[in-house]
């Protein structure tokens, strides 16, 4: 153990620059790919909360006992999908009108706007198929006149939500890809430089597995180095986007961090083991 | 003795190697080395003496017929065997195939750190092999501080460091001038004289002639003579 961690040391010290150079290389692949990441991530925040306010709102017919009411309300908050039921009066109603549309206070007449239950999903059940069954239990209580739940709005948001998903899976599949071909080339290249040592060492008796070890340790170093370059790069790529185009965005959390410094080791890895690999082969 | 060994340390048998772009490199050639013996390969450049030489430390195997070393078979041979194999044989080169950035005692002792030696032992067996080619002094220079046939002496040195049974030399004495050839043969008849085999490939035909060793010359992928009584050309 001690020769595999003196000998991947002294690449690093023999050639500092093509050491250098593979660290940057993987650093900015898995950059490109973090900020691609990031902008999957953001776009899945903008979503979700935009799926928060995704509303079933059932309006309740003049006259209606509000016992009836509170007693559906009851029934309504036991459906496994529902997250909130709110009882909104006629005068809720009005008032809550009249906050929204401002402009249009004077139109609103008391009276004007009906009772409703306003329904809330839970989280993963606020898709349009989901609604919509809520929406026809919901009528089947006899006092509720109408559901409205913006319909062409829930099914234009689940078309955009899924067009993101998959494209950026796509993108995400073609950006690790590229990754792993330039980290296993830049690696390659390592390998290609100490070709030489590795002739030597094979004519001396080294086994393929002595010669393989500190290439490993060396891929899965860089992996790590270029992952923390790649994920600090992203970090001041979020800030710049913040401070320069005020958007507010979300950065990844710890175990997201690690998981993209723990991919830059796997691929360093793989890389090098792949590299040593196909050199050992040909000679 | 073992079988293997009472019938030579290396062992031929009928063994051709082709390539796939240049053709017919050795056809159906055998022979074997007795152990502590030395043979000298000659023959024109493209006769197949460096396909020898690779085919003896498994570099290389044959497209048909066997070679046996140590009783080691090429037609089974394992990546394993073959490099604990290596950690028995001594190879020399023409260009010596030290490394740059590393001192001679450092050359030297790559040889033995990758057997797994223990550490205590590296460094006395190191100073004993300098002391042997006669480089004690100049354990700490590197490779382009020495001359060619310094540098050679660190190659043999560190041939000679795993105690092989047989030293494998091809053309060792080819990028050296008068001078340092005449030490290095020296020191290759001394590496004999204790024991150990030596396989030469060679063009110089006076360090042969001087010299009362085997020769087996080939041509043209075969042997055309081997003076040794007690073995058969094959052609």
């Amino acid at each position: 153990m001690r020769r595999t961690v003196r000998d991947a040391s002294a690449t690093f010290s023999r050639a500092p620059l093509l050491s250098l150079l593979s660290i940057t290389t993987i650093a900015f692949s898995l950059f490109a790919f973090g900020l691609f990441g990031l902008v999957a991530l953001n776009i899945r925040a903008a979503l979700q909360q935009v799926e928060e306010r995704v509303e079933i709102r059932a309006f309740v017919a003049d006259g209606t006992d509000a016992q009836a009411m509170a007693a559906a309300a009851g029934d309504i908050a036991a459906f496994p999908e529902v997250q909130s039921v709110d009882l909104v009066s006629k005068s809720q109603a009005l008032e809550r009108a009249r906050h929204e549309l401002a402009e249009f206070k004077d139109v609103f007449e008391p009276g004007i706007l009906p009772a409703s239950i306003d329904v809330r999903l839970k989280p993963g059940f606020r898709d349009p198929a989901t609604v919509q069954r809520v929406s026809e239990r919901l009528k089947s209580y006899p006092f509720i006149d109408d559901v409205r739940y913006g319909e062409d709005w829930l099914v234009q948001l689940y078309r955009l939500r899924n067009i993101a998903g998959v494209s950026g899976l796509a993108l995400g599949l073609a950006f690790a890809a590229v990754a792993v071909i330039i980290i296993a080339a830049t690696i390659r290249m390592a390998v290609l430089a100490r070709a030489d040592e590795i002739a030597i060492m094979r004519l001396v008796g080294a086994t393929d597995g002595y010669i393989r070890r500190p290439f490993l340790l060396e891929g899965f170093v860089k992996g790590v180095l270029g992952g923390l370059l790649a994920l600090l790069f992203t970090w001041m790529g979020m800030h710049l986007i913040d401070h320069y185009l005020h958007f507010h965005t979300v950065f990844f959390d710890p175990g997201q961090a690690m998981l993209g410094v723990a991919a830059g080791a796997l691929i360093g890895v793989i890389g090098s083991a792949v590299s040593v690999g196909r050199h050992l082969r040909a000679v | 003795m073992t079988a293997a060994e009472a019938v030579g340390v290396i062992r031929f048998d009928r063994v051709t190697k082709e390539y796939p772009r240049s053709g017919t490199a050795l056809n159906d050639v055998s022979f074997q080395v007795a152990r502590g013996e030395f043979v000298f390969l000659t023959g024109p450049s493209g006769a197949g003496k460096s396909t020898i030489l690779r085919l003896t430390y498994f570099d290389e195997r044959p497209t048909a017929g066997a070679v046996r070393v140590s009783g080691v078979n090429s037609q089974r041979a394992t990546r394993r065997e073959i490099s604990k194999l290596r950690r028995r044989l001594g190879i020399v080169f023409q260009d010596f195939r030290l490394l740059e950035e590393r001192t001679a005692e450092e050359n030297v002792a790559f040889a033995l750190e990758v057997t797994g030696a223990p550490r205590a032992q590296i460094g006395p067996k190191v100073s004993r092999v300098l002391t042997q080619v006669g480089l004690a002094a100049k354990s700490t220079a590197f490779p382009r501080e020495l001359s060619g046939g310094e540098q050679q002496r660190v190659a043999i040195a560190r041939a000679l460091v795993n105690d092989p049974f047989v030293l494998i030399a091809d053309e060792p004495t080819g990028n050296l001038d008068e001078r340092a050839t005449r030490g290095v043969f020296q020191l290759l008849r001394e590496i004999n004289g204790a024991g150990t085999a030596i396989v030469m490939a060679t063009h110089d035909l006076d360090l042969v002639r001087n010299a009362d060793y085997r020769t087996i010359e080939l041509n043209r992928g075969q042997i055309v003579f081997d003076s040794a009584a007690s073995v058969e050309p094959t052609a």
